[in-house]
Order: C-alpha cells, then structure tokens, then sequence
C-alpha cells in the first residue's frame, strides 16, 4: 500500500510538472533536428553533451558512438543521434532508480541528508516531509543544524507552513544530541519517518564529517540499523566537484543515495551522471522548483527522453 | 579517480618536460590534455577550446623551438594565457564614500554569508557598514543575516512586513545615511537567471539604490552553468564583480575562468570558510600558478609574514645554521607553523604537493608529538641525549603515548640534527647553492 502512492504519485507529479520538466532539462541545444548531420552539427553537438556537465567520459563515450555511426552512414540525422545519445545514457543510468518501496518498515525509518552548505538540504527536509506526510505517513523532523546562523528558524518556518512535526534545539547545540531527542520523540509518537536535516559540510572538512559519524553512532544506540537512509543532497546547478563531494561523503559516511535539486533553471544536471557512474548510488528525488510538490521521484527514462528531446 | 586541474595540467605538462624537443606533434598530446584537464575541471566548452587555440598560436612560433627547455616556456606560454584569462592584477572596489553594494546570486550560492564577510572586511578598512535584508523569500533569511549581525556589530535593515523590494532597499538607504553608515550592502535572494520577474525585482531594486558596485556571488564549483548564470546577470544588472565561494572545497575551479572569459567582469573576492574572517581579495596571477601546479607560493609567503614572529624564526634559522637546535627550538618551529593553518592547507599552498594528502592523522601526529615534548621537562628538551628507559617511561605516560612513538620522535629528531651538521661548513653550503639553483629555475618561483 506503501509505495502505490508513491508510484500514482509519480506519475500524476510528472504530468503537473512536465513543462517544468521539459524547461529543466532542456533539450541538448537545438541539434538534434531533422536535419542531416555534417562536421559544423557534430561539433555544436559535442559542445551541447559537455554543456550538460555529464563529464568528460559520457560526453566522450557519447560522441565516439554518434562518430562511428555518422562513419557508416553520412546521411545520419540529427534526430538519429539524439537516439543513439540516448541509449547511451540510458545505459549508464542502468539501475539509477531506487527501489520502488524502500522504506524499511522499521518504525521510525530513519532518513539523514547531508551535503555540502547551499544545497538545498533544509528545503528538501521538508518538501520531503510534505511528500510523507501527503502519502499518509507520520513523519517527524530533526532539526540537526545547529550550526547556521538561523538555520533552526528556516526549517521552523517550513514546519509551521506545512504543518510538519519538528523537534529543534538552540543554535550551538549538539546535532547529535538533537538526532537523540528527535528519534525519542518519533518512536514515542510512533511516526514512520524521521528526517533529520544536517548542517551543511564541505567534504574536504575532517572534523565535519567527524560529526556526521557522531550522529550516526548516537543514533544507533537508539536504533543499531539507523540511519536506514543517508541522502546526499547535491545541487543540480555545480560541475564535476559532485562527483569528488560524493565520493568523500560516501567513503566517511556510508551513503544509500541521492537527491539532486534546483534542475529548474537551465543546468541540466549533468553531474548525476557522474556520480552515478562512480559511486552507483540510486537516485531517489529530484527537485524542480520552490514549491513543496517540486520534489519529484527521479525516473532514468523521463530524465533522458527530456534531454534528447525524445518521447512524447 | 578524477584529478584535480593542477594534478591534470601537471602530468601533462610533465608529459612535455620528458621530451627533449618540441615537435608539433608533441605538443598537440600536451594541448589535447589541457583541454580535457579544463573540460573536467568545469571550464566552459568554449573557453576550453579558445584558450587551447591561444596557447597552440603563442606556443607554435620561434621562440619555442629555440629556447632550451621547451617545457618551462610551455608552462609560461600558459599560464600568461590563464592569468590573461582570469584578469590581471588584483581588482578593488570603488574607492567612494558612501559605498552602496547590491548581492547577487543563485540559491545557496552564499550571499548572505559573504554580505556579511564583506562587511567585516570593508570595516577593517575605515568603512562603516551596515546591511540590508532584501531577501524577503527564504524563510529565516532575515533572521540568518540579523543573526550574522549582531554577531560582528554590523546593524542590519529589516522590514519583515514588506514584500515590496525595491522599497525595503530605499528606506534601508535612508535608514543607513541617517545613521551615518558609509557601506551599505544589500542581500537579496537567491534567484534563477531564468526566473524573468525575480531578475525585474533586482532591476527594479538597483534602479531604486544606485549601487557603486553589483557583486555576483557563486559558488566556485558550479558547471558548465556558470556561464549562463553570469551572462544573464551581467544583462540585466551589469554586473561590476564576482565573488567566488567555498573555495575551502577541492573544487577545481573552472567556473572562475569560464565567467571571467564570457562576462569579461572581474573577480574581485573568494570566501575560503565558514568563518566570517576567512575572506580574501582574489588574484588572478595565484589563480593561474594554482591552476599550473605551482602552488600558491605567494599567498603561503604572505601567509607566513603575517602570522610568523620574525625575530623568533631568525633566531631559530640561526640555531639551525649552528646546528645546536635542540627540542625546545623544535617545539617553537611546530608551533609557528600550526599558526599558518592546518596542515592540509598549507601543502595545498605548496608546488608538487597538491597530490600529498594530508589528512587528520597527520594532524593528529603534530599533536602527538607537541604533547610529548611537553611532557618533558625544559632540561631534557634542551638535552634529549639524557633520556634514558626511565625518563622514556615518564614522558609516555605523560603524554599518553607509547613508548615506542616517543623512541621513534627522538630518532627522527636525532636525524635531523644530523643533517644540520652535515650542511655545516663550506660543502653543505655548496649543496644548499645547487638546490636554490634548481628551485630558481622554475617560472614564477618567488625570488627570482
């Protein structure tokens, strides 16, 4: 019952945003046309895959193959690459979707986001509890960012807006004791979901990500198996440092996926390409815009059709 | 593994010093990976290909193939090109009293973080600064900002009944004169380039307050974007600047040089951490010698002028030369030089080390090692040979260590001593001639 919200969700979600989706992504520049292609295209064509940030290899991976067709068959056009681009990418996004029903049934299923600072993290605490909470779960929000000047103030106000259950500390208070109290307060309350919202980290900070390791052994002496989700939330909009961001998180805090935000303006995310294909860790959300229904499921075909401009 | 640009421009490059001579075909290997070292490292397309054609123009003519080492003009050639690129010379602000800034940038960028970096800093230099909250979007913006505030005594602007901008940022520069504040700085919210009545709102905003200076905050890991983003700014504000930030990241840094190159605006600042003094004006020669592998040698010198007591380090630069240093002088080195930063960003500073990673460990080492030398009383420093089993014993459990590290640390300071001695006198000196020769060699050293 769990996830066949989720799933009617997803797809009456896209249906609402796919002019937003369509405009996030965009299409790779205006290449993949009618027309036939010649040097002048091939060349627009290549500029276009690494304007996407999908990173020099799929670029280069990408390209060799639209080449080795072009090769056999000069008439090749336009649309016949973006085709071929596709599959391509498709092919490197192979298992990027998470489980459909990954909740875990432990109750609270604790999920932790983290990331680099001006990710997004606070604003994605909450269009995610608005997503639970919308599919009939009881979620409870932990507010571990204690660190930013005003950090617990941004994530009361989206508490209060969304009528979300929030347990906060002062600023300067231990994250962890808060991860403490917050899953306390979800157990007595019996929530299903507990969101705890980190402070934002640079990955090249050891005495940072020491702390997330804190948070990590205080909720388990709650819980041995939390947190059940580790979400690295990653700003659609930055390059190729992703993948290095991803890497540093994964290796000093064990991450199960990913949640790329802000693909509403012209970037076109490239780098979760990237990172998935270095880290192969699913990718759950991705977030399309301010409102609190921006937070869409990510799907590998709807990502790649509205690259290459394919599908509908 | 991906590389960073300096470790990519670096094995490049090294590629071209183990040739004996420059051939076009050579060089075109050497080219090709400078252009996928800037295409990885988040360089625009574009810039990526122009830069790569300027270099092959200024590389391919005569002087090259007759210099003698090929590589260094190479490494030259492109670093005038990247300096050329990144803008010459550092760039101030307006020199003007009363001083208006307008922020702006996408979400999450930092700028109101940097407002108030900005501020501090300007303060320093006999400005007195006051903020405007005009981010009237993000819940508990204000607050961050009042926050930061009055963290650093900076009054800050708020109108938390308005959602009218271009108002909020007039009657915060009435609000400001009146309090006889010569540095006014707006926050405003982060918005999409694309977002078209967002964009008015700024348009409208410094139409209201005639800002001296509209500064661009980005973030320095942003893609391919970041040309976009700077572009659409310029065009609807004309931007004066770019401030760049998490620069403490490893981020590789293309984004700078591809804005720089499209916009032609100079980058005027970069947020190096989180905290409100690590702020620093932007030097696009740095930039370029960082980018090369070379280091940033400059700023670590400057650096180390700042923080280093001269009379102590002369006198510890003599000991050496004497080679009487004993514990106690080691002690002072170890602490002078935990005052230049953490260990890990020192060697960032540093050429050829970029691919040594420092990690906590090696931290933690250098606090191991001050805590034994702690625990040791001034006679033993002074005297390390008197330690016997006993006194061992003593200072490993004062300083919660085991033995076994305190015998390694008295070995290794043994050697050193011994190598001081071996540079005593007229043949150590000769050696220490030849290594300066060898390190005056490179292009863009200090000191040559």
């Amino acid at each position: 019952m769990a996830m066949k919200s989720f799933l009617s969700r997803f797809n009456e979600g896209l249906k609402r945003t796919t002019p937003t989706f369509y405009k996030a992504f965009g299409k790779v520049g205006g290449v993949f046309s009618g027309k036939k292609l010649d040097q002048g295209s091939l060349d627009d064509l290549e500029e276009a895959l690494y304007g996407a940030d999908f990173g020099v290899e799929t670029a280069t991976e990408i390209m060799d193959e639209i080449q080795a067709a072009y090769k056999k068959d000069k008439s090749l056009r336009g649309q016949d690459a973006a085709v071929i681009g596709a599959a391509v990418l498709r092919r490197v996004l192979d298992g990027a979707e998470p489980p459909e029903d990954f909740l875990t049934g432990v109750n609270p299923d604790v999920i932790c986001l983290i990331g680099v600072n001006g990710s997004g993290k606070t604003t994605t605490t909450a269009k995610l509890g608005w997503r639970f909470t919308d599919d009939g779960k009881g979620v409870t929000i932990g507010a571990c960012d204690t660190f930013r000047a005003a950090a617990n103030e941004q994530i009361k106000a989206w508490a209060e807006r969304l009528d979300l259950d929030l347990i906060s500390s002062h600023h300067g208070a231990d994250s962890a004791a808060v991860a403490f109290d917050a899953w306390q307060a979800a157990k007595s309350r019996n929530r299903e979901v507990l969101i705890l919202d980190t402070a934002g980290r640079l990955h090249t900070k050891g005495n940072l990500m020491e702390e997330l390791k804190k948070i990590r052994r205080v909720l388990q002496k709650n819980d041995p198996t939390a947190p059940h989700h580790s979400w690295l939330v990653v700003d659609g909009s930055i390059g190729s440092n992703s993948i290095e961001q991803a890497r540093k998180f994964h290796e000093s805090f064990g991450l199960t996926g990913l949640i790329i935000t802000k693909l509403d303006g012209t970037s076109r995310g490239g780098a979760l390409v990237g990172i998935y294909r270095e880290l192969k860790l699913p990718i759950y959300f991705v977030g399309l815009g301010e409102q609190k229904e921006d937070l869409q499921p990510f799907s590998v075909d709807n990502y790649v059709n509205a690259i290459f401009g394919l599908g509908e | 593994m991906l590389e960073s640009l300096t470790d990519r421009m670096t094995s490049a490059l090294r590629n071209l010093r183990g040739v004996g001579k420059l051939s076009e075909e050579n060089m075109a290997d050497a080219l090709k990976e400078v252009r996928t070292a800037l295409l990885s490292a988040d360089v625009h397309f574009k810039v990526a290909r122009q830069f790569v054609e300027d270099v092959k123009a200024a590389a391919t003519g005569q002087e090259v193939l007759k210099s003698v080492t090929p590589g260094q003009q190479i490494i030259k050639i492109i670093n005038d090109e990247l300096t050329k690129l990144l803008g010459e010379g550092s760039t101030a602000l307006k020199d003007k009293k009363p001083l208006r800034i307008m922020m702006v940038g996408l979400h999450g960028a930092g700028k109101t973080t940097t407002s108030a970096k900005l501020a501090k800093r300007m303060a320093k230099n006999g400005y007195l600064p006051a903020l405007i909250a005009c981010d009237v979007y993000r819940p508990a913006a204000i607050d961050q900002l009042e926050t930061l505030g009055q963290r650093e005594e900076i009054p800050v602007y708020t109108d938390r009944d308005s959602k009218d901008v271009p108002k909020i940022g007039r009657q915060g520069l009435e609000w400001a004169k009146a309090q006889g504040r010569d540095l006014i700085i707006f926050d405003t919210a982060g918005r999409l380039q694309i977002d078209e009545n967002l964009v008015q709102e700024i348009v409208k905003l410094k139409k209201e307050i005639q800002p001296d200076e509209i500064l661009l905050v980005a973030d320095s890991a942003l893609g391919q974007e970041a040309v976009n983003v700077a572009q659409h700014f310029h065009d609807a504000v004309q931007l004066t600047g770019i401030v760049l930030t998490k620069l403490d990241g490893d981020a590789r840094g293309g984004a700078a040089l591809s804005m720089k190159a499209i916009t032609n605006v100079p980058i005027k600042f970069m947020g190096t951490g989180e905290k409100i003094e690590e702020f620093d004006v932007f030097h696009p020669d740095r930039m370029a010698q960082r980018i090369l592998g070379m280091g940033d040698v400059v700023s670590l010198v400057e650096k180390a002028q700042e923080s280093i007591d001269q009379d102590e380090a002369q006198r510890l630069a003599e000991k050496m030369k004497k080679a009487d240093f004993d514990l106690e002088d080691f002690l002072s080195q170890m602490r002078q030089i935990k005052k230049l930063g953490s260990l890990g960003g020192i060697m960032k500073m540093l050429p050829g080390a970029h691919g040594l990673e420092i990690g906590d460990e090696h931290e933690d080492q250098l606090k191991h090692t001050e805590a034994m030398i702690l625990s040791m009383t001034p006679y033993e420093r002074r005297n390390p040979q008197i330690i016997n089993g006993s006194r061992r014993k003593r200072i490993a459990a004062g300083s919660g260590m085991d033995v076994r590290d305190l015998n390694q640390l008295l070995k290794q300071f043994g050697q050193m001593r011994k190598m001081m001695k071996s540079m005593k006198g007229s043949k150590g000196r000769k050696q220490m001639e030849r290594m300066a020769k060898q390190m005056g060699g490179m292009p863009g050293m200090p000191g040559k």
